[in-house]
Order: C-alpha cells, then sequence, then structure tokens
C-alpha cells in the first residue's frame, strides 16, 4: 500500500448492504471514476441514489468521467473528530464542482501541504489513492 | 386565501425547564430531566401532569412518549409524534406539530419538549464510526468529514466567500450570547463572559470560520411548553403566548447526497420563510425578538439572511456587538444565551425564552415584544421556524 494522505485507522468505505454504491467503488479500484447518469433523460446525478431526481426513472446507468473539476468549497479541520486523526494537525477537505457533468459535487482532500491556500473556483484534477480493498478519489490543484 | 392555517388557534400557557448543566454533570439521568421539565411546565400553566394528553419531540429523542404517558399517569394519551432529521432542525416543527394536533382537535393540551443529557451518552464532536461505513458517509468519512461542525462548514465557508462576509460578524453573534448569558442565572456561561480577545484567540475547530466559540456546547438538561387550543388559553395561570405561524421543510433537495444539494451555502429556509411569514400574515420587520438556533454562527448568519431579518450584503455593517445587544441593540439576539450561552438544549430553550419576552418577564428584557420569530437548527434537513406573538397581534 502507497502512502495515504491521512493516516491509517479511518473508517473505510463500504457498500453493504444494498450495493448502489457498488458500481463507483468497482471504478476507482480499477483506475476509473463512474458516477450515475440517467439513461431516460440524460441528467448526471451524484451520489448515488435508486432513481433519477430529475424523470423519476430507474434506469440509471454508470458513465466513466474525467476526474477534472474546479473547487466549490473547502475546509480545514484542527479538531480531531476520530481517533485516528489525533495529534495529525489539520488537513484540507475540498467540495469539487465538475462542471463537464452538470455541476455534481464532489468530496475528497486536497493533497499537499495543508497550510496552503485553497482557493476558490481553482481547477483541480482526480488522483486515484489505493487503499487495502478500496481506492479513495483525492484532487490535487493543476494549472489553469 | 384559505382558512387552512395555524394562526391564533393554539397558545403556549406553560414552560419549563430543568436547571441546565455542563455536559455530564447531571446528577438525574436524561429521563428524569424529561420529566422534570414536564412537571415544570405544568406548574407554570397551573395545571396537573394527568391532563397532558400529547407528547411532540424532535432529534430521535429517547425519552419516548409511552414511558412518559405513564410515568406521569397521563389520563387519556391522544397524541405522540416525532420530527424527522438531527439536532434541533425539529424544535420549532414540534412546537407546530403540537399545535397542529390541537387545532385539528386530536389533542387538547400537548407538551412539546426536548431531553437530553449529553453527557450520558455519545459525543457530537467524536466520530463513533469504528471500522466500515455505508451510505452517505462512505464518501465522506474516509476523508476525516465526520463531525456535525464537518458536515456545515463547507456551507459556511462558501457562503462568507459569496458575499464577503468578515468573521467579525461570525463574532459578534458569538459575543451576544455570551453577553446576554451573564444575566441569567440558569445560563451555563453565566461567569464565563467572552470578548474579542478571547474569542479571536480561541482555538480553530475548523479553518476558516470555526473557532472553539462559534462551536455550540453539549449540556444536560431538558425544556418543555405546553400547547393548548386558543379558546382556553385564558384559563391558565400566566399570559397566553400565541401562535402565528409554524413553517417547517426544507429547500429543494437540500438532502441530497454528498452535498449536492442545488444551494449549497444555505441554511436551507429560503422556501419555508416565505409561507411562515405569509402565515403570520406578518413580515420580518415586525420581529421585535429574534430567537434563532446557533448550532454554529454561520448558520445563525445564513439563518438570519433567509428569513429577511439582515441582508447578506449588509451582514458587515448589521451584524455587530453593539446592534445585536439587548441594551443597544436594533436587533437584540438570543437574548438568554441562546445554545451557545445558556444551554444547547437543542433551540427548546430558545422557544421558552421567546414566550418569556411576549409575557414581558425576560432577564434581558426588550422592548417591542409583541412579536417573536424563533429559528431552529439551520442547515440541517428538515428545518423549522416559529413566529409567536402576544394577544395584541391576534
Amino acid at each position: 500500500m502507497s502512502e495515504t494522505y491521512l493516516p491509517n485507522g479511518l473508517p473505510t468505505p463500504s457498500t453493504a448492504p444494498d450495493g448502489l454504491a457498488e458500481p463507483y467503488w468497482q471504478g476507482t479500484r480499477e483506475g476509473k471514476l463512474r458516477i450515475q447518469k440517467c439513461k431516460g433523460c440524460g441528467a448526471w446525478q451524484w451520489g448515488p441514489e435508486w432513481i433519477c431526481h430529475r424523470c423519476h426513472s430507474f434506469d440509471l446507468g454508470w458513465e466513466e468521467i474525467q476526474g477534472r473539476g474546479r473547487i466549490y468549497s473547502y475546509q480545514k479541520p484542527h479538531h480531531p473528530v476520530h481517533g485516528a486523526l489525533t495529534g495529525h494537525g489539520p488537513y484540507v477537505v475540498v467540495l469539487v464542482e465538475l462542471p463537464e457533468y452538470g455541476n455534481v459535487r464532489m468530496v475528497g482532500n486536497l493533497l499537499g501541504d495543508p497550510k496552503q491556500a485553497v482557493p476558490i473556483g481553482a481547477p483541480v484534477e482526480a488522483v486515484f489513492e489505493p487503499h487495502d480493498g478500496y481506492t479513495l478519489v483525492q484532487w490535487r490543484l493543476v494549472s489553469a | 386565501m384559505t382558512d387552512r392555517t395555524l394562526r391564533g388557534k393554539v397558545a403556549i400557557v406553560g414552560i419549563g425547564e430543568t436547571t441546565y448543566y455542563k455536559h455530564g454533570q447531571s446528577p438525574d439521568s436524561e429521563f428524569k430531566l424529561a420529566l422534570q421539565a414536564v412537571v415544570n411546565a405544568c406548574e407554570d400553566a397551573g395545571i396537573s401532569p394527568h391532563d397532558v394528553d400529547g407528547f411532540a419531540s424532535y432529534g430521535n429523542d429517547r425519552s419516548d412518549a409511552p414511558r412518559l404517558a405513564s410515568a406521569l399517569g397521563t389520563k387519556d394519551f391522544r397524541f405522540s409524534n416525532m420530527f424527522w432529521g438531527g439536532g434541533g432542525g425539529g424544535v420549532c416543527g414540534a412546537v407546530g406539530n403540537a399545535a397542529a394536533a390541537v387545532a385539528t382537535g386530536m389533542a387538547d393540551c400537548v407538551v412539546a419538549f426536548r431531553s437530553l443529557a449529553q453527557g450520558q451518552y455519545a459525543r457530537y464532536g467524536r466520530s463513533q464510526a469504528s471500522t466500515a461505513v455505508t451510505g452517505d458517509d462512505a464518501f465522506l468519512a474516509p476523508y476525516g468529514l465526520m463531525s456535525p461542525a464537518q458536515r456545515f462548514a463547507m456551507k459556511v465557508t462558501r457562503f462568507m466567500h459569496d458575499h464577503g462576509i468578515r468573521q467579525d460578524a461570525l463574532r459578534a453573534i458569538s459575543l451576544a450570547c455570551y453577553h446576554h448569558a451573564q444575566n441569567n442565572p440558569n445560563a451555563v456561561m453565566k461567569g464565563r463572559p467572552l470578548d474579542a480577545a478571547k474569542y479571536d484567540a480561541s482555538r480553530w475547530i475548523i479553518e476558516p470560520f470555526f473557532h472553539l466559540y462559534d462551536c455550540c456546547q453539549e449540556n444536560d438538561g431538558a425544556a418543555a411548553v405546553i400547547v393548548v387550543p386558543a379558546e382556553r388559553a385564558k384559563d391558565f395561570k400566566g399570559k397566553p403566548t400565541y401562535l402565528l405561524a409554524c413553517g417547517q421543510g426544507s429547500d429543494h433537495r437540500s438532502a441530497a447526497p454528498v452535498h449536492n444539494m442545488p444551494n449549497y451555502p444555505s441554511s436551507h429556509f429560503n422556501q419555508l420563510a416565505p409561507r411562515m411569514y405569509e402565515m403570520a400574515k406578518l413580515g420580518p420587520s415586525d420581529m421585535g425578538i429574534v430567537q434563532c438556533y446557533e448550532n454554529f454562527t454561520g448558520g445563525v448568519l445564513m439563518s438570519l439572511v433567509e428569513h429577511g431579518l439582515v441582508k447578506a450584503e449588509e451582514a458587515n455593517e448589521v451584524l455587530t456587538p453593539e446592534n445585536l445587544f439587548v441594551e443597544s441593540g436594533k436587533m437584540p439576539l438570543n437574548t438568554s444565551g441562546g445554545n451557545l450561552a445558556e444551554c444547547y438544549m437543542h433551540g427548546l430553550e430558545l422557544v421558552i425564552e421567546a414566550v418569556r419576552q411576549i409575557r414581558g418577564t425576560a432577564i434581558n428584557q426588550v422592548k417591542r415584544n409583541d412579536a417573536a420569530i424563533v429559528i431552529g437548527g439551520p442547515m440541517v434537513t428538515p428545518v423549522s421556524s416559529l413566529i409567536l406573538g402576544s394577544e395584541a397581534t391576534l
């Protein structure tokens, strides 16, 4: 396992018990970013749900997308909310908006120095971060 | 306009609170606190607890209504109701649901209550998540996003960014709550005043806008209000407080997963507030009493804006300590200390303070005390708000 942004011991993602998000996690393990796209009306949808919020079709597909977006908002938590984070200090959580895909938003960490300025609107790209049994999608700043 | 309204149909005639304690310091169990609050509210109304015939609560309150009804010897148990959603989003909704039951004849005397001995249960600021997480949390917790503060922080960041609002506005909200608590003998933070320097020096919970003093406490206690039909309101001990409107719900898809609500930088009152004012037949400028739930000061800011009490573009100028303090303010805020400094009773202490203000018996009494707005748990889903008034507003 390669180095990860946050320490080991944090909660791990599971698709149990309903399997709704399984195509996403299967994709990230393969280095692919997939989100829902409605086969009825073409709407992008994230996070996953059983029905399209726009046309109510249950026929939702999973489309591979390019991991490109821009920072919509962010936070730098200092208070350790979990035992694994005690003494770890601030880290950066970003909310990334994906303009090419209906402005859906994804949550991840912004790689790099946690003390860095986090410019809202700045372009970012996805980075796959393998863990034991699952892969997280992280983000890094790219030049515009 | 139809006559389907709660306006003037019911009154709050009893208020009850326990002693409010710091986290973990209640000598009594959570359920005993609930009983004490209900008994105190009945005493305030001048009725026997046997005559309460319904219970309404929120936030998955652990003191369940059937046990309360049995413990109190309820003669005729007619109504029990739980408002969905966590935290204090449902505080005003629980009062509204009690009102709806009374207004429609399902019950005659409903208590809306909250009991919360947080020291006897899990902490909000510390995740209990152990290994595998599912649903929305699977996309959040592995990135270190677990606490309520973290769920809301990015909404505040974006709102402040969009409107150019400075930390000073949030500081003013916190200072006002602590200021008002200093006169309140039941306030947990009485004797622990806050000033700008202490606020600025306090540790970051989350950069860039959540200092320690922007965040609510965790506390132990219970609180209750008694709702009866308006036509019986004068049969009770004190001056009645009438319910003029309740709004509950949330903005379009505000619980969309993984932070995908269409209107993200929001406390979720944009659709609720106009219909509540319409029911009350009053507007923001009529609200002499403003009680606004502080889970975090950023939520207060957005709530005040979404209820038309402050314009976002004027927030830097309007949200100052002078404007929010009872002695000098155009808009005295959270006059008993609120969640930040009186007690984090999930906002029911704010409803009670609004009643005291309308009765004219508050410790930090405002002058314009005919109409009050109470705003419940911003940024959760669903949320709720109330407008209360004196007889003169009917």
